[in-house]
């Protein structure tokens, strides 16, 4: 095998010490995004090139790495993501939410609860919370310098006028450390409320529009709301038809061509420990990795 | 006159050292108050400390204007170890530095001198690092803030003495204001903006 033609974790040094100044940043302003000169990554955008980036600034050869696209590590993304940095950094990788130091994820919030020695590192395609009221970054800009956050809520409440609850599922708005309104990425807002006080550090990466921003460990992160429509992380009325838990995000899997449907655990690491312990659901039977690698 | 070739050595590998240096100061700032180490792998200029020279050598570069203190800038060595191994360029206006290094704490400029960023670029403010006695023992220090489940508690020998009193003017400047790395040998704590502290007992 010829040497590597790439540096380690692909980056050049150069790019690896802006990003990390900008994390440095991120972390000291909670739920600012900080700018950044995002790289071509040998990657369409549509992958999560800026969390790959912030992955491979902070990666180093002590670190367990998992990625997870949905809830799932085995999809096409997440396969690629984690064999890239196996063959540019050689760190380990793996499928268990326990034993990684750094997580990759587009969509989910592992339902595990994260601890202290964890990095999360989220995939974002639009950062701007604002940007579907403001089209302009120079306003999107100052209203964030004056916390100018009412036509945000405003917004909100038109939803629940329109709907009669709020409709906007995911990337649900946030507000971090009682100042920054922050887009938690495109996770369903049932994880939102595992973004408060995590004990993991929270980094988001956005590459096409270049920005970086994060959640300290231990931050208030609260879910904008109403006095008379509290946030309502939601979730379909079901348990796991694989692992019977009552409380995990679930993903609706259509099972046949007539129709048949099963709701099952998006986080598959989640619904296989809980199997592998003797949980079971009424479908228990069901071939479940069958759906994880028919994604290809 | 000091030749490159008599120079301390940088990091005896870049890439590795760089990273696992990042991770101890960004440990440090994502957790504020707790002592992370860092693993000295480069040599140093006399007048810098182990963990300073290799926090040098991980963040800086011809993209981040430096402001030295006066004790580090008399040292020609420690200048020209400097620019070889960063390019980082050394000015005298410290409201356009995006680093300062201060080895001498009594003689800490004004607060407000440097660069505080703006509302719309906060990020565009001065990271200050100062070199301190200890970072082990020595007055207690409750800190409270993102980063910290509940309170920490640093003990640390620190000049100025008061620190932390000006430093409480980020409270009113946020989300301007200044982050803090406090270096003592290959100890590194870090106080971000956000980050509020209080005498223990007072
Ligand atoms: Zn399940």
């Amino acid at each position: 095998m010829n040497a590597p033609a790439y540096n380690f974790a692909y980056l050049d040094e150069q790019t690896k010490r802006m990003i990390r100044r900008a994390i440095l940043k991120a972390i000291a302003i909670p739920g600012y995004q900080v700018p950044f000169a995002s790289r071509e990554m040998p990657m369409p955008y549509g992958w999560g090139t800026g969390g790959v980036q912030v992955t491979a600034a902070i990666l180093g050869l002590d670190d367990v790495l998992k990625v997870i696209d949905q809830g799932s590590d085995d999809t096409t993304n997440a396969i690629s993501i984690r064999k890239f940095f196996a063959k540019t950094a050689g760190v380990a990788t793996t499928t268990s939410t326990h034993d990684a130091t750094v997580i990759q994820t587009r969509h989910r919030i592992p339902e595990a609860e994260l601890n202290a020695n964890q990095v999360l590192v989220y995939q974002v395609p639009i950062p701007e919370p604002l940007r579907f009221l403001e089209p302009r970054e120079t306003e999107t800009r100052r209203m964030h310098a004056l916390a100018e956050y009412g036509l945000m809520h405003v917004k909100l409440y038109e939803d629940i006028a329109r709907f009669g609850h709020i409709a906007t599922a995911y990337a649900y708005p946030v507000k971090v450390n009682a100042r920054y309104v922050m887009d938690p990425s495109p996770t369903p807002k049932f994880d939102n409320p595992k973004m408060d006080n995590c004990a993991a550090l929270q980094l988001f990466g956005a590459g096409r529009e270049k920005r970086i921003y994060a959640i300290p460990p231990y931050t208030q992160v609260v879910s904008l709301d109403f006095e008379d429509h509290p946030f309502e992380p939601y979730r379909f009325n079901a348990p796991c038809a694989l692992c019977g838990a009552e409380n995990s995000y679930l993903d609706e899997i259509v099972t046949d061509d007539k129709g048949g449907r099963m709701f099952v655990c998006s986080d598959t690491d989640y619904c296989e420990g809980r199997q592998a312990a003797g949980h079971h659901g009424s479908l228990s039977a069901a071939p479940y990795k069958e759906k994880a690698g028919s994604h290809g | 006159m000091t030749t490159i070739a008599e120079l301390p050595p940088g990091f005896a590998d870049k890439v590795l050292s760089a990273q696992s240096t990042f991770r101890s100061v960004m440990d440090a700032m994502a957790r504020p108050g707790s002592v992370q180490r860092i693993v000295p792998m480069a040599g140093a200029p006399a007048a810098m400390m182990r963990g300073a020279a290799a926090i040098a050598l991980t963040l800086f570069d011809h993209d981040t204007p430096l402001w030295l203190d006066a004790r580090m800038a008399e040292s020609a060595e420690l200048v020209k170890w400097l620019k070889f191994h960063t390019g980082a360029p050394v000015v005298q206006d410290t409201s356009i530095a995006s680093f300062a290094l201060i080895s001498d704490g009594a003689a800490l400029p004004p607060l407000e001198r440097f660069a505080l960023g703006t509302n719309e670029y906060p990020d565009r403010s001065t990271t200050l690092i100062l070199q301190v006695d200890r970072l082990d023992s020595g007055r207690s220090f409750e800190l409270r803030g993102p980063g910290i489940d509940g309170v920490a508690t640093l003990q640390g020998s620190i000049k100025p003495f008061d620190l932390f009193e000006r430093l409480r003017f980020n409270e009113a400047l946020f989300p301007r204001g200044i982050d803090l790395v406090l270096v003592a040998d290959d100890a590194v704590v870090a106080i971000p903006r956000t980050t509020r502290v209080a005498s223990k007992g007072s």
